[in-house]
């Protein structure tokens, strides 16, 4: 009976997690935007007065966002958009061009691409489009052709702007914002970029032509909004099916941020980046714990995904390797230490495993050469190890330059990891002269 | 005799006239036709009351001109003269001339006078059509609907007449000088009609006085100078030519105020005559659709233009025809007006047909209040109808490409300034005052090119559209470079005069120069008649990207756009804001200092106050005081030009700016100002250790590194060599240092 009980109740509970599985998901993966944006109300109303104003009186304008990573620029434009649209004057009114400089590496790529979003390629016919000559020659003549009063309104949207700048002469940059600075057809040219000099790589005439309005997004706030964003991001909305459920899973989330080690653990993560993205990538981990047997999330599943977050790669690759890569990297700590950081070859680092063999060890590590080259190069191929030029047809394999790419913190904590180390490694590695 | 006679018979059929008694009034002039009174008659020597006998026989001639005016209107062979007729009655000098049977009519032109057969020929017909004085030859060059009895002559052939006035008119003949003075000044007609003069006159005068209250960048006075040392007339002739042109024709400087009440005047009249002239209609469709959105007076002034320069088109010389209408379309302008001339409907190759953004459904808003209309009108793009500040520079380049043009002659001017000081604003606006002393006749026409390097993308194109623009046809870049040679070493029949220019001049810049030579060498061919502007933006470009062949070829004619001086700035916004108080003085003046004192660039200027207004007025939605205070601006300039990166790095997470202390730390250590990550790594961990903090991975220190790479506050290498991969700052220690201090 109460076994029947339990099983409905947990079949009950499977809905509501896979529910809670995909609001979540596509909260956190896809960027929903969840709620109103904080922080950032004065650059939200600029922007909105800026369109709008492009958009009702026909105004030419000109604006840069700039903020780190992960800070909000496509957030805040979409969702300054969104608003937009929903003024019946604006949303048929306005013609939206959305470049990308990842994929619109060329201005002639741009050109085209401009040219199918404004749709005008209709008026090309089913015609090839001709050269990129002819392209911006057509362009520029449909721009000129409008009016302030009469065109209907163009608004270009250019994400990694910086990209854009490295166009050869900027020549869709300068026309883009010299139609924005003449009495053509009403444009406004929206650049996002994360770099703070984005100004200093415009050209001078390029730069004259930009209005210089920028829209700097910091990501300017404290822990406890931070906290206050944890919590936003990870509980539910008031309409979810199953409001019992809802409500216990709020609560859980409120306990949660109100735990110590949990805060501890956020505070942590707010040292490092204050970029809302490893949040999201955080509670992403935390989230996948959850299951109809563990509905809801703890502060020790929050601390898992935590440590797994934080995990450093290059440790953890060497976690796996075996004791013979070991025992090289360690031979490559103690060349490092010897040489101070001059590149080693192959040679170097067999004899002073070899020193270790004979000093130390007994039979057991001894293994031919051809055997601890084979280990070489998997370690080269693990990107332990790196030449520091391009092996030539020439030179031998054992006496290529190499670096490590660890540091001795790094290969330490890995040692103490390391599962079933044998101890006279793990003393030559915290000394060379250990054997003495 | 023969010729009087003929002149004679079409007067009467031509025109109505009315003999007035002596100490008759005047009636004023509301008809539509033509009317001519007549109070005095002439007879060689002295003014006489008119005999009876005249008035009788006039009565009997007006009834039958009546008749012949009235079908002659409806005739749809000349729709420009029609039309323009009613405009031609408010500005014509009312005379009354006297008559007797027998006329013997010693007033002579200049021109009749003439003593070459040819110009023989051409007095008899210009007496044929009804012309007497210069002054009523000049009535019909404007706009005079004085034509051959029953319309025998068609329009062209009056234009025919005109072309020939104007040869006549720069034969220098001292006889002519002689006759003009007393055909003008001293003859008794002249006298007759003193009743009427003075108020003619003084119309003109208002004119004038308009005029000169309002020019600013005219070039007035240097073309009454040169058409003085062209025509070789006589001082006095010019000014009696100038003051008829611009009592006649709508001078190109005249205020739109002044345009307005003349218009005023005539709109009524011209209602009536285009419902009378419905036939025309067809005819004259294009231009009414061109201008449907301007007044009747623009459009009216748009058929004046046509007839005064019926060889040019119609659309271009629209352009200039209004103030307003130019501004309205200003930009585009310069650009297309040699590109419009072939049927503006049809675009010029069927692959590329007209691309247009589509309309907008709703119309654009207009200004609501005083800061939303400043903002307009501080708006880059936004045309004055005066450049201040840069009269010199416009003058100079505007007596050079006159002195070209009437010399028919090519030549080369190289333009440079920083960026935002108005180059190329002043030469378009030298190119539209050209264009319209061309239109006026002042000037020999020509036609206009422009090219821009930055709208080009790889400098052999350069040929293109000039060839396009210059010829209609389109080829790839070299055949146009080839066809482009062959026009202007060759000589043409009828060649116009070209200015071309050449904006953004360094990009044409390739490695062998030859774009740059082919430009500046067509000038110099004995027939190319090629004038070229080239703009760009360092001075010493030519001694340094050119070679010698081709800075040679561009000569010495240079100019340099200073950058504006913060008074000149001022007073730019302040035109701009022409009794708009938006501004308060004070704030006006530290944007233009700031500016000055930073590039003395305009475009800046302007937009630093664009976004003041929108400080402004986000402001006063809380406490409502709409101008622009010293704060405001204070704020936009701060907004526009504080450095950002104390304020990233202010922002930044707690481990990267602990990371960038360790740099300054591993910095300072090594005495270098460049170190891998490992060792900011280490120093990192140290600083950390100090905190008493957890201490990174180096994972996490690669992540905060490249973060901070990305807003670049830190230049680094590419990643793939992780630890060894070196950090340098993108801004000065001490910037850092004072950041992270606190």
């Amino acid at each position: 009976m109460s076994k029947r009980k339990s099983k409905e109740s947990s079949s009950a509970n499977g809905e509501c997690i896979s529910q809670v599985q995909r609001i979540l998901r596509e909260r956190f993966c896809h960027h929903h935007a969840t709620g109103k944006p904080f922080g950032i109300e004065h650059q939200y109303r600029h922007l909105l007065e800026l369109l709008k104003r492009t958009t009702v009186h026909g105004e030419s304008n000109s604006a840069l966002i700039i903020g780190p990573r992960g800070s909000g620029k496509t957030m805040l434009l979409n969702h300054v958009l969104k608003e937009l649209m929903e003024i019946k004057q604006v949303r048929e009114n306005l013609l939206e061009v959305h470049l990308n400089g990842l994929l619109q590496t060329n201005d002639k790529v741009a050109l085209k691409e401009i040219t199918r979003q404004l749709h005008l390629e209709n008026v090309v016919g089913d015609k090839v489009f001709g050269s990129f000559a002819e392209n911006l020659a057509f362009l520029l003549e449909a721009l000129r052709k409008g009016d302030r009063t009469s065109s209907c309104p163009v608004l270009f949207i250019l994400d990694e702007f910086d990209l854009f700048v490295h166009h050869k002469n900027q020549t869709l940059l300068y026309n883009l914002f010299d139609v924005s600075q003449s009495a053509q057809t009403p444009v406004t040219v929206i650049g996002l970029t994360c770099r703070q000099d984005i100004l200093e790589l415009l050209e001078k005439r390029v730069k004259s032509r930009f209005s210089h309005r920028q829209i700097y997004l910091m990501n300017s706030f404290d822990f406890k909004q931070y906290i206050k964003i944890f919590k936003e991001q990870l509980s539910l909305p008031a309409e979810f099916l199953d409001e019992s459920f809802a409500q216990k899973w709020n609560n859980n989330v409120q306990h949660l941020s109100e735990d110590k080690t949990v805060q501890d653990m956020l505070q942590n993560l707010f040292h490092y980046s204050k970029d809302l993205r490893s949040l999201h990538l955080l509670l992403m981990l935390a989230l996948s714990n959850v299951t109809v047997h563990h509905p809801l999330i703890t502060a020790s599943d929050l601390h898992e995904a935590s440590k797994q977050y934080r995990m450093d790669s290059k440790a953890n690759i060497v976690h796996g390797l075996s004791v013979l890569e070991i025992c090289l990297i360690i031979a490559m700590k103690h060349l490092n230490d010897v040489y101070e950081g001059e590149p080693f070859n192959f040679q170097m680092v067999y004899n002073e495993f070899q020193k270790f063999m004979q000093r130390k060890a007994h039979c057991m590590y001894n293994f031919e050469k051809p055997v601890v080259m084979k280990a070489f190069e998997h370690l080269l191929q693990l990107e332990l190890v790196k030449p520091i030029e391009r092996p030539s047809v020439r030179a031998q394999r054992e006496y290529l330059l190499m670096k490590l790419l660890l540091d001795n913190n790094q290969i330490m904590d890995a040692l103490q990891a390391y599962p079933n180390c044998p101890t006279d490694v793990k003393q030559w590695a915290t000394s060379s002269l250990s054997w003495l | 005799m023969q010729t009087n006679l003929l002149w004679h018979n079409s007067w009467i059929y031509m025109k109505t006239v009315i003999p007035l008694r002596l100490g008759e009034a005047l009636p004023i002039m509301l008809n539509k036709e033509q009317t001519f009174y007549v109070k005095q008659s002439w007879d060689g020597k002295c003014f006489k009351p008119l005999s009876p006998d005249t008035f009788s026989k006039l009565k009997e001639a007006n009834k039958k001109s009546g008749g012949s005016t009235n079908s002659l209107t409806k005739s749809p062979l000349h729709p420009l003269d029609i039309i323009c007729s009613p405009k031609n009655e408010t500005e014509r000098v009312v005379r009354s001339v006297t008559k007797k049977k027998n006329v013997e009519m010693e007033i002579e032109s200049k021109h009749s006078a003439s003593k070459s057969s040819l110009s023989k020929e051409r007095h008899s017909r210009r007496v044929a059509n009804g012309m007497k004085t210069p002054t009523a030859r000049k009535k019909l060059q404007l706009n005079s609907p004085t034509k051959s009895p029953r319309g025998k002559l068609s329009g062209s052939d009056v234009l025919e007449l005109l072309g020939d006035d104007c040869d006549a008119m720069s034969e220098p003949s001292a006889a002519k000088r002689k006759v003009k003075f007393t055909g003008i000044l001293g003859s008794p007609p002249k006298m007759s009609c003193s009743n009427d003069e003075p108020k003619s006159m003084f119309d003109s005068a208002e004119h004038e006085q308009r005029l000169s209250d309002t020019i600013r960048l005219s070039p007035y006075s240097k073309v009454r100078d040169s058409s003085e040392e062209e025509n070789l007339h006589t001082k006095e002739d010019t000014i009696c030519l100038t003051g008829h042109q611009k009592l006649g024709g709508q001078s190109p400087l005249v205020t739109p105020r002044s345009h307005r009440r003349c218009a005023q005047k005539t709109s009524a009249r011209i209602a009536e005559q285009i419902s009378l002239l419905n036939t025309l209609e067809s005819d004259k469709k294009e231009d009414f659709l061109s201008s449907s959105g301007s007044s009747y007076s623009s459009s009216e002034e748009e058929e004046n233009e046509v007839l005064r320069t019926p060889k040019r088109n119609s659309k271009s010389s629209r352009i200039f025809s209004t103030p307003k209408s130019s501004r309205k379309s200003s930009v585009h302008t310069p650009a297309k007006t040699p590109k419009k001339t072939p049927l503006p409907a049809t675009p010029k190759t069927p692959r590329n047909a007209t691309p247009e953004i589509p309309k907008r459904s709703h119309a654009a808003r207009k200004p609501a209040s005083i800061l939303e209309e400043a903002r307009l009108r501080l708006h880059v793009s936004a045309i004055p109808e005066s450049l201040p500040c840069r009269e010199e520079e416009f003058q100079d380049i505007y007596n050079f490409v006159e002195s070209k043009l009437i010399d028919g002659t090519g030549g080369c001017m190289y333009i440079s300034g920083v960026p935002g000081t108005g180059k190329t604003a002043t030469v378009h606006e030298v190119i539209r005052c050209l264009q319209q002393a061309a239109e006026n006749d002042e000037l020999p026409s020509f036609q206009f090119i422009e090219i821009n390097g930055m709208k080009l993308t790889d400098p052999h194109q350069a040929y293109v559209p000039i060839l396009e623009l210059l010829t209609g046809q389109k080829v790839t870049a070299t055949h146009a470079a080839a066809l482009l040679a062959k026009l202007f070493s060759t000589p043409g029949p009828k060649r116009k005069t070209t200015v071309l220019i050449v904006d953004e001049l360094d990009l044409l810049w390739t490695r062998k120069q030859n774009v740059m030579y082919n430009l500046f060498d067509w000038p110099t061919q004995k027939h190319s008649k090629l004038i070229i502007l080239a703009i760009a933006n360092t001075m010493d470009l030519p001694e340094r990207i050119m070679m010698n062949r081709v800075a040679s070829r561009l000569g010495l004619t240079r100019m340099s756009f200073q950058p504006y001086t913060y008074k000149q700035l001022q007073q730019i916004i302040s035109s701009r804001l022409s009794n708009m108080k938006a501004f308060e003085e004070d704030a006006i003046q530290l944007v233009s200092r700031k500016v000055a004192a930073l590039s003395g660039d305009a475009r800046r200027c302007l937009d630093i106050c664009r976004r003041a207004t929108e400080i402004c007025e986000f402001a006063s939605q809380k406490n409502t005081s709409g101008i622009v205070r010293m704060a405001h601006i204070t704020e936009a300039i701060d907004e526009m030009f504080s450095s950002p990166y104390i304020n990233a790095i202010r922002s930044a997470s707690l481990h990267e700016q602990i990371f960038l202390k360790a740099i300054l730390a591993e910095f300072r250590r090594a005495g270098v100002e460049e170190a891998t990550v490992q060792q900011v790594y280490h120093q990192h961990v140290a600083l950390c250790r100090i905190e008493g903090m957890q201490s990174p991975t180096v994972s996490e220190i690669m992540a905060v590194c490249s973060r901070l790479g990305a807003c670049r506050l830190l230049l680094v290498e590419s990643s793939n060599k992780y630890l060894h991969m070196r950090v340098r700052l993108n801004i000065s220690q001490d910037d850092v240092m004072y950041a992270l201090k606190d």
